[in-house]
Formats: C-alpha cells, sequence, structure tokens
C-alpha cells in the first residue's frame, strides 16, 4: 500500500498539467499511466496545436484572437450545447496557457504547412503532441512525481461520493501482472473516453462500430469513466454520440493519427460500394466537412466511400501516406476497388455531364457545381475525365467521445443526486463534454486538457493541503 | 517519407523537413542531400509518434545516418578509392600506423640515427631532423592532394542535384552562420537529443571545442608559414610567438573536443547511429586527437631527447590525417555545409 495525497489516472496533458501544478503547490502526486512508456500521453501524443485566447499576436501567433470571438466559435460549433459558466473559465483561462507550457519546458512553432487558418488561433507545438509531452513528464518528474507506465486501474474505493484508494495493476499487458492498492486524499480522473472501446461503441453503433478506425491510443477504454459513473458521479455529454471524421481506409486500426486525414473529397466524387453518389462533396471547404463525413460512411453500407478524382486534382491537396490506386480507365480502376464497374461508370458519366462552371479555384466557393443530379455538388465539380483515373478509400474514423464526467467550475465532480462528491475530480477529455456538448473547434480539447487539468490540480492540492 | 510528408509536425526541428516538404518525390542525390543536411539530433526521433514501437516504425535519423555514410562513398574522388569508406576506423588506423612508421624510419635512414634522440628548442632544430624543404614538399603536396580531391568530390555533390540558378552570396553567409552556430544541432530550440527525449549540450560543445580548436591549429600552421617565409624565422617558435599560442589553445580544443565527442558517442542512443559499422566516426576523432596529443607534446618535451622521436610521430599522424581526410569522416563537414547553402538557397527562391 503507498500513499499520496493526489492520485491522478492518466498522463496526458491534462493529467500532467493536474500533476505539475498539485506538486508545484506542495502535494506528493502519483500518476498512473495505462500505457507502457513508449505509448504514454493518451491522445496528446497525436495532437499539434492547442486553441488559445490573447489580445495580441506576439510574433508566431499571427493576430489577436479575443475571449470574445472564441466564445462565438464555440457556440457556432457546439450550436449552443455548452455550460456556459465552464465554457467561460476554459476560454478566460486559455489566455493563460502559452506562458504556463512555456515555463513547463513546451516550445511553439509557427504554423504547419496547410494549416495557414490555424496561425492566428492555435498554438503549434515545436515537434508536436509528443514532443510537449516529453516536455511536461520532464517537469512532473523533476517535481517529484511519481508516475506508473504499464498500470490500469482496476477498480476505485469510492464511498458516498469519496475517494479512498485504487487498485492498480501493474505490467497489466504482461504474463505476470501486480497488484497494489494506492491510497489517495484526492483522485483526479484524467484517463480519457471510450472511443477505443469497440464493445462500448456498438452500444449506440451496432455492429457498425467494428469497421471504425480509431485515429488514437489503443488505451482510452473509458474503464476509468465506467467506474466513476457506477459509483454514482453524474455524466454529462450523449452518450451515443463520437467524433467522427472520414479517413484514409487503409489506416491502422489505431493509432494512425493525422497522416490518416484524406483532403482529396472536394476534388472528385465519394461512391458508396454500390457505385452511388450519397452527398455533396462541394459542399463547403473539407476541413469543416470532414467530421460530417465520418457520419455519412458510417451511414453507407459496410461503412465504406470511395474518392474517385482524375489527373486534373492529384497534386491539389496534401500527400495521403497510402499512394492511391491508379488506373487508365474507369472500368480498370472499378475492378482495383471492387466497385461494381458499371454502376460506377453510369455514376461519373452523369456526374460529367451535370458539371457546368467554368471559373475552378478549390481556395474559394468557385461557380463549378453540377445540375439536374441527386444529390448536387455545389462547387469544385469538374468532370472526372482525364486519365490516370485515381481512387482512395474514406472509413469512419473515431477521435474521441462526448460521454463524460459533470464537474462543477473547480473540476469537482457532481453525483448523480445533485450533490458535490467529496474529492474526485476530472480534467481532459473525460470531462470535455461540460463545455463541448457536440461539435468540435480545432485544438479545443487541448485548451481544456490544460485549462481543466491546472484547475483540478489547484483545487486537489488545496483540499488536501488546508 | 511519406508518413513525415503527410504529417510535418517536425517541420519547425531542423533543415531538413523543409527541404523534404519542397519535394513530392526523392529522387537519390535528393536524398544524400537530405541526409547531410541531417545533423542526427535525435529530436525529430524522440518527438515522433510514429516512431517504435508505432507499427510505422519511422525513425528518421537512423535512415538518414546510413544514408549519410553511403553518399560519402559515392561522391568520393578518385571513385575506385571509395571502398575506403567501408571499414573505415581499419583503414585508417593501417595508413596512420604505416605514416608513423616511414616518419620513424626515414629520420634513422635519411639523416643519421642519432637526430631521433636529438633534442632542441632553438631556431632550426625540427630541421636538422628533417629538412625544411623536405617537410614543406611533403605536407604540401599532400595537403594540396586532399584539396584536389575534396574540391572535385564536393563539385560531384553539388551537381549532383538540381538546383536553380547558382547560390548567392547571402545564402552562403546563412549557411556559414548556421554550421558556425550548429543551428540545426538544437532540435529547433530544445537542444540535441542524442541520448534520450531530454535535451542536451553536451555534443553541441563537444563539437564546437573540436571544429573551432581545428581552425585555430589550422590558424597556428598558417602563421608558422608566414614567419618562415616573410619574416625568416624558423620553427621551433618561442611561447608568446601566434603559432605557439594558436597551436595550444587549438590543441586544447581537440583534446577536450574529441574526447567530449567520443563520450557523447558512447552514451548516444542506437536511434541516432548508422547500422553499419564503419567505424569512421571514431577513427577521425581518434586521429585528431592523436594530433593534438603529439603536437603539444612535442611543444611540451623539446627540449628534451623526446624531441627527435615525438617530431616524427607527430609529422606521421598529421601526414596521415591530411591523406585520410577526403576518404574519412572529416567531409562530413563539407558535404554539411554544401547542404546548407543548398538549404539557404532554395528557401531563399521559395519565399520570392
Amino acid at each position: 500500500m503507498t500513499r499520496f495525497h493526489v492520485v491522478i489516472a492518466g498522463g496526458g496533458n491534462a493529467g500532467l498539467c493536474a500533476a505539475i501544478t498539485a506538486a508545484s503547490a506542495g502535494a506528493t502526486v502519483c500518476v498512473i499511466e495505462a500505457a507502457p512508456k513508449g505509448w504514454r500521453g493518451g491522445n496528446t501524443r497525436h495532437t499539434r496545436n492547442m486553441r488559445v485566447a490573447h489580445d495580441e499576436g506576439n510574433g508566431i501567433l499571427t493576430g489577436p484572437y479575443p475571449v470574445e470571438e472564441y466564445m462565438e466559435d464555440l457556440l457556432r460549433v457546439t450550436a449552443g450545447n455548452t455550460n456556459q459558466e465552464l465554457a467561460t473559465i476554459t476560454l478566460e483561462r486559455s489566455k493563460e496557457l502559452w506562458d504556463y507550457l512555456a515555463e513547463q519546458g513546451v516550445h511553439y512553432q509557427p504554423s504547419l504547412g496547410g494549416t495557414l487558418s490555424l496561425g492566428r488561433t492555435n498554438a503549434f507545438f515545436l515537434g508536436g503532441g509528443r514532443s510537449m509531452l516529453n516536455a511536461l513528464y520532464r517537469t512532473a518528474e523533476s517535481l517529484g512525481v511519481v508516475i506508473h507506465y504499464d498500470a490500469k486501474v482496476t477498480s476505485l474505493d469510492i464511498q458516498d461520493g469519496v475517494f479512498n484508494s485504487a487498485t492498480v495493476t501493474h505490467g497489466w499487458q504482461s504474463d505476470s501482472p501486480e497488484e497494489s492498492t494506492i491510497e489517495g486524499r484526492a483522485f483526479i480522473a484524467a484517463a480519457g473516453g471510450f472511443e477505443a472501446n469497440i464493445e462500448w461503441l456498438k452500444e449506440a453503433w451496432g455492429t457498425a462500430a467494428e469497421n471504425f478506425l480509431i485515429r488514437g491510443t489503443p488505451y482510452n477504454r473509458g474503464e476509468v469513466l465506467r467506474q466513476l459513473l457506477d459509483a454514482g458521479v453524474a455524466s454529462v455529454g450523449d452518450s451515443k454520440q463520437c467524433h467522427a471524421v472520414a479517413i484514409d481506409g487503409r489506416a491502422p486500426k489505431f493509432d494512425g493519427g493525422i497522416v490518416t486525414r484524406l483532403d482529396c473529397v472536394p476534388f472528385g466524387v465519394v461512391l458508396n460500394a454500390h457505385g452511388q453518389r450519397f452527398y455533396d462533396e462541394g459542399e463547403d471547404f473539407w476541413p469543416k466537412r470532414y467530421a460530417i463525413w465520418g457520419r455519412l460512411v458510417a451511414a453507407q453500407p459496410d461503412q465504406v466511400g470511395h474518392v474517385i478524382i482524375d489527373s486534373k486534382s492529384i497534386d491539389l491537396f496534401m500527400p495521403s501516406v497510402f499512394p492511391p490506386l491508379k488506373a487508365d480507365t474507369l472500368e480498370e480502376l472499378a475492378q482495383l476497388t471492387g466497385l461494381p464497374a458499371d454502376a460506377m461508370v453510369q455514376t461519373i458519366d452523369a456526374f460529367n455531364h451535370a458539371c457546368q462552371g467554368a471559373n475552378f479555384d478549390h481556395t474559394e466557393y468557385d461557380d463549378c457545381h453540377t445540375v439536374g443530379i441527386e444529390p448536387a455538388k455545389t462547387h469544385w465539380a469538374r468532370p472526372i475525365d482525364k486519365p490516370p483515373f485515381y481512387a482512395y478509400t474514406l472509413r469512419p474514423g473515431i477521435t474521441f467521445t462526448y460521454l463524460g464526467v459533470k464537474i462543477d467550475s473547480n473540476a469537482r465532480m457532481i453525483m448523480a443526486n445533485g450533490r458535490n462528491s467529496g474529492n474526485l475530480y476530472a480534467a481532459g477529455e473525460i470531462m470535455a463534454g461540460n463545455v463541448l456538448g457536440q461539435g468540435y473547434l480545432a485544438g479545443i480539447g487541448m485548451t481544456i486538457g490544460s485549462v481543466f487539468g491546472r484547475i483540478a490540480g489547484e483545487s486537489a492540492a488545496n483540499a488536501v493541503l488546508n | 517519407m511519406g508518413v513525415c510528408n503527410a504529417c510535418r509536425y517536425c517541420e519547425g526541428l531542423c533543415a531538413v523537413f523543409p527541404a523534404m516538404e519542397l519535394r513530392r518525390q526523392l529522387s537519390g542525390p535528393d536524398v544524400d542531400y537530405l541526409a547531410n543536411l541531417c545533423h542526427s539530433c535525435g529530436a525529430c526521433y524522440f518527438d515522433c509518434q510514429y516512431a517504435e514501437p508505432h507499427e510505422f516504425a519511422i525513425g528518421v535519423p537512423t535512415v538518414l545516418a546510413d544514408l549519410r555514410e553511403e553518399s560519402y562513398a559515392r561522391y568520393a574522388w578518385p571513385g575506385f578509392l571509395a571502398p575506403l569508406f567501408e571499414r573505415n576506423g581499419l583503414w585508417v588506423a593501417l595508413i596512420t600506423a604505416f605514416s608513423v612508421t616511414v616518419f620513424v624510419l626515414g629520420f634513422i635512414l635519411f639523416s643519421n640515427p642519432g637526430v631521433l634522440f636529438a633534442s632542441g628548442s632553438e631556431e632550426g632544430a625540427f630541421y636538422r631532423a628533417m629538412p625544411h624543404n623536405t617537410m614543406a614538399g611533403l605536407f604540401g603536396s599532400v595537403f594540396l592532394y586532399s584539396i584536389i580531391a575534396m574540391v572535385l568530390s564536393v563539385r560531384k555533390f553539388w551537381r549532383a542535384s538540381e538546383s536553380q540558378g547558382s547560390a548567392s552570396w547571402r545564402s552562403i553567409w546563412q549557411a556559414t552562420r548556421d554550421a558556425a552556430k550548429l543551428r540545426n544541432l538544437e532540435g529547433g530550440g530544445m537542444g540535441c537529443m542524442h541520448k534520450s527525449e531530454t535535451p542536451s549540450n553536451a555534443r553541441r560543445v563537444a563539437h564546437h571545442f573540436t571544429f573551432y580548436g581545428f581552425l585555430l591549429c589550422l590558424a597556428s600552421t598558417s602563421t608558422a608559414t608566414v614567419m618562415h617565409y616573410l619574416f625568416g624565422v624558423q620553427a621551433p617558435y618561442p611561447w608568446w610567438s601566434p603559432t605557439v599560442i594558436l597551436g595550444v589553445l587549438g590543441g586544447i580544443g581537440l583534446i577536450l573536443g574529441p574526447i567530449g565527442l567520443l563520450g557523447v558517442k558512447k552514451g548516444s542512443h542506437s536511434a541516432l547511429r548508422p547500422v553499419s559499422g564503419s567505424g569512421m566516426d571514431v577513427a577521425f576523432l581518434v586521429m585528431l586527437l592523436a594530433t593534438s596529443v603529439t603536437g603539444l607534446l612535442l611543444l611540451f618535451f623539446r627540449a628534451t631527447p623526446a624531441m627527435g622521436i615525438l617530431l616524427a610521430i607527430h609529422l606521421g599522424v598529421v601526414f596521415a590525417l591530411f591523406l585520410t581526410m577526403p576518404y574519412g569522416k572529416f567531409v562530413h563537414g563539407l558535404y554539411r555545409y554544401v547542404s546548407l547553402v543548398r538549404h539557404a538557397h532554395e528557401q531563399a527562391g521559395d519565399k520570392q
């Protein structure tokens, strides 16, 4: 049996911000990380930036991003489905994060190639999320935080909303796992969502979930979340919703991360397994549509889509990590992709004849659209007629889930009976649903993680030290 | 590299990634260029979400380290000497041993055997052991040969990959500053991660000692030439002469630097090391160390009977160093500098 002031489940951005804050305040802190060291940090390892409010640009951030504008953006993407008080705290305190993280050893860089639109609003970590994590781990270790890798919280001893101890299985993936009990005077849950738990996803999506790809860590299985809900903590967010985006269908089952994105949809047509189109590919710019396409593809037979483009467009988007299938005729391409050739050729012929407009410009809403077909393609519609032809596969890629624990402004969990918990706190994806009821805003997940990581660390340390 | 081009998180770490992004397809000479642009700071390995244990197993510094060693052989002049880069450590050791032996025997055979145990710090003492014209002629020609071999190698390297127009003075100046500061060994600002994900400045500092030590030694030799030919003063030179002061400072740099680099190398992470075991790094560092140690020993013991033999050994080592320069790790500096020039050039062109 070991004893700490603060026990934290999860060693990602939120957990480490909490650990660093609590340890800096003088608390003894232990972090239980389910992944081995090489995989540490949950989905933070796949991130690259954080959306932060600021009144002036700073040389790297290219201009001001006031809290008011940030709030407008948040209200727009969530359609108002947010806890206003917690949202205000998140955005207000996001102003402190640039300097705070820099003090913990995190470096920044100008926005990366292909992401210029985020250069004003988002702070990009030099070297990406894993580099950021390395810095946070270094700082946490230097403050004496004890970190257990490859350690899983198998059960939580919580009585009437008061945490006593956690049973932890060390080396849980090995042949000789060992159990230990870690006592704490406060518990911070920063263990992410349940997006890697296919069984849980199937509760909402049925067997279709078996064809989902998980973009991030396989360690976000939602076990801590389930234990907290079972212990009577109030939930927040739609249990059936997850953030699903359309990604390259050849991505690995887990941890494919950023390189599996595919930006080519607006340049061609997307066919389902029957060779039919099913949605307007040119409705809006891809960064504003990729999240919708995850659901669209999930609703198609076999949860798959095929993007067909021709040689006019092949160099207009970021190169994908997986090369496209390539053929000189549509019939050959149909064979390569396994699509019914007749249906595919017919769909593309109809599409080609429906294309109108001559001023193609993929950087603005141009006048290239279709007339007389359903569904229409409203922008960037050009006939697919210049061989060679290319095909990419789309699958739904799950980024995160919305279900979480309900918290107050001190990051303290609220029980299902409406009362405050005794010493339970939460930070990061496991409570992001309080702020992000639906939708997503690039980089806000990390903001919520750092802001509430710090708040949870402060609150827990205050409670146990005073 | 497909993964890197689709990810781009490392864009700010060093020159390699912006250079990679300019090329959708990488051809042979472009790969050699990127390999030599890489300073092997390791940041992109420890920051990489796709490095092992990820199934993509991306290891940019490892791949580039191997390609870099291969590229040295590819551009060697004359081409038939390229195999010297394989098992480089062995070749350098053999050549050095041979060279030192020849100098010692030469002292015995061509002057009287007594000079080997002669002492002397008075003017002209060295040249009683070996006539000045012989020494100058011998070292002048090996130096000239090395320069020619290296110039031709670098020319081949520069011409191998296409560039738009010739490099401007501005690009050359930019590359010179980058090289002088080892800017690309900083991992974008965090520091070099030669050992683990915890950055350290040890490698950069040790390299600075080595590099600037080498330059000071070069300056020392140059002042000696000036003293000899312009002022007619013969070696050995007094303690206060620029030759000795620069030589001692340079020698100290060339002792501390290589020892530091050997230490760093020993503790370096396997992801930063080439898979092939040519031994060229260690060979070159040991040669530099041998040069400085024998040089300083000669300085300290030149008034004793050890002068003759120390002079023979020092000259043997220096001769071997010059001779092996175009066929050893020394060339890394040349190709890297040229790559930095190309990088500055294409980045400037990119912005126009």
